[in-house]
C-alpha cells in the first residue's frame, strides 16, 4: 500500500503525540517499567503481586481492571484474563477500577495511529505500530478508547493471573516441602493431594508476594480455556438491577455541595458583560464563579442543591459574544464546500488516478457528494464530576476515560501538580468518547472557591448537548471511472472535515499544533479492504470552529456511510448486485469475503423482497473488525419501519460472545438512531438542539430485530465497542435508497423521508 | 415535608416546587433513580407512586400524594424482584444508567399486566430511553419477568 517514499513525506502525530507526553507526565525511558500502584494502597493484611492482582488474608481476590466500564463489559473481560489463568471463576473474585496511574498506560490505542490499514503487515506497519504503541507507555496514558482495551489487556493480565498463580504455587510449596509440580488449586486454595494439605491463597499472600515470578510466563492454550470464549455473567449487572450508587452523579461525601455549570452558548469566547444578580438571589446558591479554561468560559454555580443551582444557572444574564466561526449550518456547508476546492492528504493513492479520470468518457464516470452533521454523543448520565480542594490536594471523582489526563490537567487548571491530585474513576452512564477533562476542571476551579468542602457539579442535559465534543460535519466529493465489466477501474474520494485530533489538542495542549494528516477523517475510506486499479482518498481539514471529538467508531461513523452509499452507486451504475460488486473487489482479502458472504446468507440477500420493502448492504473494517451488515425497510403509513438487521462481524478472537453480541447490537442502533434523526444544527454560533426533544435516539417501538454471527477467521484480534456502528448508517442509507428508488446522500435521512 | 419512599418515611426540608428527583438525590439521599433530562423525556429518574409511573424529574416534591417506590424499594429482604432476576438472567444492562428507570417501567407494566403483548410493552416502554441500545433485551427480560412472576405467585 503506501511506499516508504510517500511515508516520508509525511509527518506522524507520533511528534505531536511525544511533545504532549513530555508536558504532561515527564519523559519516561521506555524500558522503565512503571511500579505498581497497588503497594500505596494496601489494607492491613493485604498482599500485592502486580498492579492487577491484591489478596487479603480473608481470601478476598481482588483484580484491577484498570478501564473505564461505560457498559461496554470491560470490567467483566479483564477480570476474566486474570481469572483464567489464576483459575478461578469470576464468582470467587471482586473488580476495582483501581487507582489511576501510569502503570495502566494503554499501549494499543495508538498503535493504529500511523497511516497503514488494518491488513498492512509490512515490515514498515510494524514498525509504526511498535512506535505508537511505545508513545502509549511513555505517556503513561492511562486511557480508555478505540476498542482497545480487550487486546491491551490480553496478554498482560492473563501473565497476571498466570504469575499471581505461579507465587501462591511456589509459597505453597515451600510451606508443605512438595515441588510445585505437584500442587494444584481448588477454587482459592492451593491443593496438595497426596498429603491431604491445603491453604487459602488469603493464607499464602504475603508469602507468595515475597517471591518473584518469571517476567514472562507461558500461557494456556485457547483450546484449554474454560471462561474465556465463553458467555460470561457480567460482574457489574446486580449492581445495575438494584440502583446502586456506582456512577459519578451517585458520589455523595460528608459535607458536600452541589453545583452545575452554565459555559458560553458561542463556543471559545468570553462572555463580554454578565448579570449574576437574579442567579445569585436564589435560595440555597453559595457562590458562582467564573469559569475561564481551555474548554471555554462560563460561570460555575455552587448552591446547597442541585435544583437551586439549575435555577440560578438559567436566571445569568449575558452577552455571551459573536461567533468568530461559521455561525450557522449554511455557513458550514460552505466551509465545507470551499475546503473541497483545495489540496487535502493523502492517506491512500494507488495508481494513477488523474490520469484515469483525464481521459474517462462522460458516460463511465459517476460523480456524486455526501454531506454529514455534526452530532452529539448524549451520553444517559449527563456531564459531572465532583472535587475537593483540602490542604493542597485535590481529589476528583469523575466518570471518565483517561484518568491520568484528568489528574493532570485539572490539577494544572488550579496550580496543583499531578502528584498533589487524585482521581478516582467511577462507573460511566455511557461514554461513547465524550468524557473528556472539561468536567473535572470545572469542578476543581469550583472546589478551590469553596476549599475544603466536596463539590458535585451536574450539568443540565441542556449544557451537555450544547457543550458537546462533537461527532465532525463532514462533506465529501467522489468519483469513480467505470470498466467494460461494471467494476470501478479508478475511485477517488475527497473529504473535508475538522480534525478530531487539532480539536482535542486546542482543548488539552493549546500551546502545541499537531502536524500532519489526521487520519480520522478519512478512516472507513482510505483503510478498506477493496482493491481498484486507480485508488485515492484525500482528506483535507477544515477548522469549522466547533469543538469536535471521539464520537463511537470517530472517522469511520461518516466514512462508512461515504465509501459504502457510493459502492452502492458504483454498483447500480455498472449493473451489478451490490454485494457481487463487494464480493468481486474483496477477492484480496478472504476475511472480508467471508463475512460478506455470511451476512448475505443469513439476511437471504438477494431473495424476492415483498412489495414495499428493501435490504441494504454494507461493510465497514474499523478497530481491527471486519463487519457486515443488512438492514430491512419496510413503508407503512406511518413511515419507514427499520424492520431486521443482521451483522456478521469477524474479530480475530472472540472473548465473551455474549458481550460482543451486546456490542454489535449497541453500536448499530447508535448508527441507526444517528443517521434515522439525529442532528446538531447552529443558530448565531450556538447549538440549536437542547434536550431528548429535539435530538432523541431510538425508542423501544423503533427497535428492529437483529440476528448476529460472530466469526473467528482473521488471525489479529479485533476491537468490539464501535465496529458495529458504521455499517449500520450506511447500510440504513443504502436500503431507504432502495426503498424509495432514489439515493439519499445527505444525513439525518429525516431531512427528506420520515420514520415510523 | 414528610415522604414515604421504599417503605421508610423520610422528613425532609424542600422547597415544594423542587422536582421530587432532586428532594430523593440530593436531599433524602436516594440516588437510584437518575437524572436524565429533567424535562420527562427520557424515564431515567422513573419511580412509582400508587402503581403509576412518574418521571420524578418533572413532579414537584409539593404535590406528591401517596409512596414512592424506587428501584432502592423493589428486592424485599435481599430477595430481587422477578423483574430484577429477569434482567440479571438476560444480561440486560450495559451502562446501566438508564436501568433503574426501565426497571420501574417495566415493574409497573407487570401490576397492570400479567402477560403483555410486544405492543403493551412498546406502549409502557417508550418513555425510557435507552443510550447503549438494550432494547431487544429489555423485551426478552419483561417476558421472562412475566413468567418469573406467574411462577412465585
Amino acid at each position: 500500500m503506501a511506499s516508504i517514499g510517500k511515508i516520508a513525506r509525511r509527518t506522524f502525530l507520533i511528534g505531536a503525540a511525544a511533545i504532549a507526553g513530555g508536558v504532561a507526565v515527564g519523559y519516561w525511558y521506555v524500558s522503565r517499567p512503571y511500579g505498581n500502584p497497588l503497594e500505596d494502597e494496601l489494607a492491613e493484611g493485604e498482599a500485592t503481586f502486580n498492579p492487577y492482582v491484591k489478596i487479603a488474608a480473608d481470601n478476598t481476590v481482588t483484580v484491577i481492571a484498570p478501564r473505564a466500564e461505560m457498559g461496554q463489559g470491560i470490567s467483566t473481560t479483564l477480570a476474566a484474563f486474570v481469572a483464567e489463568e489464576l483459575g478461578i471463576s469470576l464468582e470467587e473474585l471482586k473488580v476495582e477500577h483501581g487507582p489511576t496511574s501510569f502503570a495502566y498506560y494503554n499501549g494499543t490505542m495508538m498503535e493504529e495511529s500511523g497511516p497503514f490499514p488494518w491488513f498492512d503487515e509490512s515490515l514498515i506497519a510494524s514498525i509504526a505500530r511498535d512506535a505508537f504503541s511505545t508513545v502509549g507507555k511513555v505517556l503513561g496514558l492511562q486511557a480508555t478508547g478505540g476498542s482497545s482495551s480487550t487486546r491491551d489487556g490480553f496478554e498482560r493480565m492473563r501473565q497476571a493471573g498466570a504469575a499471581t498463580r505461579y507465587v501462591l504455587l511456589a509459597a505453597a510449596a515451600k510451606r508443605f516441602g512438595v515441588p510445585s509440580s505437584e500442587l494444584e488449586t481448588a477454587g482459592r486454595s492451593v491443593v496438595h493431594k497426596a498429603s491431604g494439605k491445603s491453604a487459602t491463597f488469603g493464607e499464602l499472600a504475603a508469602d507468595a508476594a515475597a517471591i518473584a515470578p518469571p517476567a514472562s510466563l507461558k500461557l494456556k492454550e485457547k483450546a484449554d480455556w474454560t471462561l474465556l470464549g465463553k458467555s460470561q455473567k457480567r460482574v457489574d449487572m446486580l449492581a445495575k438491577v438494584t440502583g446502586a450508587p456506582i456512577f459519578g452523579v451517585d458520589v455523595m461525601l460528608p459535607d458536600m455541595l452541589f453545583g452545575t455549570v452554565k459555559m458560553n452558548p458561542v463556543f471559545w469566547e468570553r462572555p463580554r458583560s454578565a448579570d449574576l444578580s437574579k442567579a445569585e438571589a436564589v435560595k440555597g446558591v453559595v457562590k458562582i464563579v467564573p469559569l475561564d479554561t481551555t474548554y471555554g468560559h462560563g460561570f460555575g454555580i455552587i448552591a446547597e442543591n442541585t435544583w437551586a443551582a439549575f435555577q440560578a444557572a438559567d436566571l445569568i444574564e449575558a452577552d455571551w459574544g459573536a461567533p468568530p466561526y461559521p455561525a450557522d449550518s449554511a455557513s458550514v456547508d460552505k466551509a465545507l464546500t470551499d475546503a473541497l476546492a483545495t489540496e487535502g492528504s493523502y492517506l491512500r493513492d494507488e495508481g494513477d488516478v488523474d490520469a484515469a479520470f483525464a481521459d474517462a468518457p462522460a458516460d463511465r464516470v459517476i460523480e456524486a457528494e455526501y454531506s454529514v452533521p455534526f452530532l452529539a454523543h448524549a451520553c444517559m448520565e449527563p456531564m459531572n464530576a465532583t472535587a475537593r480542594v483540602k490542604d493542597g490536594k485535590l481529589e476528583i471523582w469523575a466518570p471518565n476515560q483517561m484518568p491520568t489526563l484528568v489528574e493532570y490537567l485539572s490539577g494544572a487548571a488550579i496550580g496543583l501538580e499531578s502528584k498533589d491530585v487524585t482521581a478516582h474513576t467511577t462507573s460511566l452512564g455511557g461514554g461513547f468518547g465524550r468524557r473528556e477533562v472539561d468536567t473535572t476542571i470545572y469542578a476543581a476551579i469550583m472546589a478551590k472557591a469553596v476549599e475544603g468542602r466536596p463539590v458535585k457539579v451536574i450539568w443540565s442535559r441542556e449544557e451537555d448537548i450544547r457543550h458537546d465534543t462533537y461527532r465532525p460535519a463532514a462533506k465529501g466529493r467522489f468519483r469513480a471511472r467505470m470498466g467494460d465489466d461494471g467494476l470501478p477501474v479508478a475511485l477517488d474520494m475527497r473529504i473535508a472535515a475538522p480534525s478530531v485530533i487539532g480539536s482535542v489538542m486546542r482543548r488539552t495542549f493549546p500551546s502545541l499544533s499537531p502536524a500532519g494528516p489526521d487520519g480520522t477523517i478519512t478512516q472507513g475510506s482510505h483503510d478498506q479492504p477493496y482493491t481498484i486499479a486507480d485508488y485515492r482518498v484525500s482528506g483535507i481539514k477544515t477548522d469549522l470552529g466547533v469543538p469536535v471529538g471521539f464520537w463511537r467508531s470517530v472517522g469511520n461513523s461518516f466514512n462508512g456511510f461515504f465509501h459504502e452509499g457510493f459502492m452502492d452507486e458504483i454498483a447500480a451504475k455498472g449493473g451489478l448486485d451490490p454485494v457481487d460488486l463487494r464480493r468481486r473487489l474483496m477477492t484480496a482479502h478472504p476475511a472480508a469475503l467471508k463475512v460478506v458472504d455470511k451476512v448475505a446468507g443469513m439476511a437471504k440477500w438477494g431473495e424476492a423482497m415483498p412489495a414495499g420493502t428493501a435490504k441494504g448492504f454494507a461493510f465497514t473494517l474499523s478497530f481491527g473488525s471486519w463487519v457486515g451488515e443488512v438492514v430491512q425497510v419496510r413503508d407503512t403509513p406511518s413511515g419507514i419501519r427499520v424492520e431486521k438487521v443482521w451483522i456478521a462481524a469477524d474479530v480475530g478472537t472472540a472473548i465473551d460472545p455474549g458481550i460482543i453480541e451486546a456490542q454489535l447490537i449497541s453500536g448499530a442502533i447508535f448508527g441507526l438512531s444517528s443517521a434515522m434523526g439525529q442532528e446538531i444544527a447552529l443558530s448565531g454560533g450556538q447549538v440549536v438542539q437542547s434536550n431528548f426533544h429535539d435530538f432523541d435516539s431510538m425508542r423501544i417501538f423503533q427497535c428492529p430485530e437483529f440476528e448476529i454471527a460472530i466469526l473467528e477467521n482473521y488471525h489479529k484480534m479485533g476491537g468490539v465497542g464501535e465496529i458495529g456502528t458504521p455499517p449500520a448508517v450506511a447500510a440504513l442509507a443504502n436500503a431507504v435508497s432502495a426503498l424509495k428508488g432514489q439515493r439519499f446522500r445527505a444525513l439525518p435521512l429525516s431531512k427528506e423521508v420520515t420514520f415510523a | 415535608m414528610r415522604l414515604t419512599v421504599d417503605g421508610k418515611d423520610i422528613e425532609i426540608n424542600a422547597d415544594p416546587d423542587m422536582p421530587l428527583l432532586w428532594a430523593l438525590r440530593d436531599l433524602a439521599g436516594v440516588t437510584g433513580p437518575k437524572f436524565g433530562c429533567g424535562i420527562a423525556a427520557c424515564g431515567a429518574c422513573t419511580v412509582v407512586i400508587d402503581g403509576m409511573t412518574v418521571r420524578s424529574c418533572s413532579l414537584p416534591v409539593g404535590q406528591v400524594t401517596g409512596a414512592i417506590t424506587t428501584i432502592e424499594g423493589l428486592a424485599v429482604d435481599g430477595k430481587l424482584h422477578p423483574v430484577q432476576q429477569a434482567w440479571l438472567d438476560e444480561q440486560v444492562a450495559q451502562c446501566g444508567y438508564c436501568q433503574a428507570g426501565q426497571i420501574m417501567s417495566a415493574y409497573a407494566l407487570l401490576e397492570e399486566i400479567d402477560d403483555p403483548t410486544d405492543e403493551d410493552i412498546d406502549n409502557a416502554m417508550g418513555g425510557n430511553l435507552c443510550r447503549c441500545g438494550t432494547y431487544p433485551r429489555i423485551r426478552s427480560a419483561i417476558k421472562k419477568a412475566a413468567t418469573l412472576k406467574l411462577a412465585r405467585a
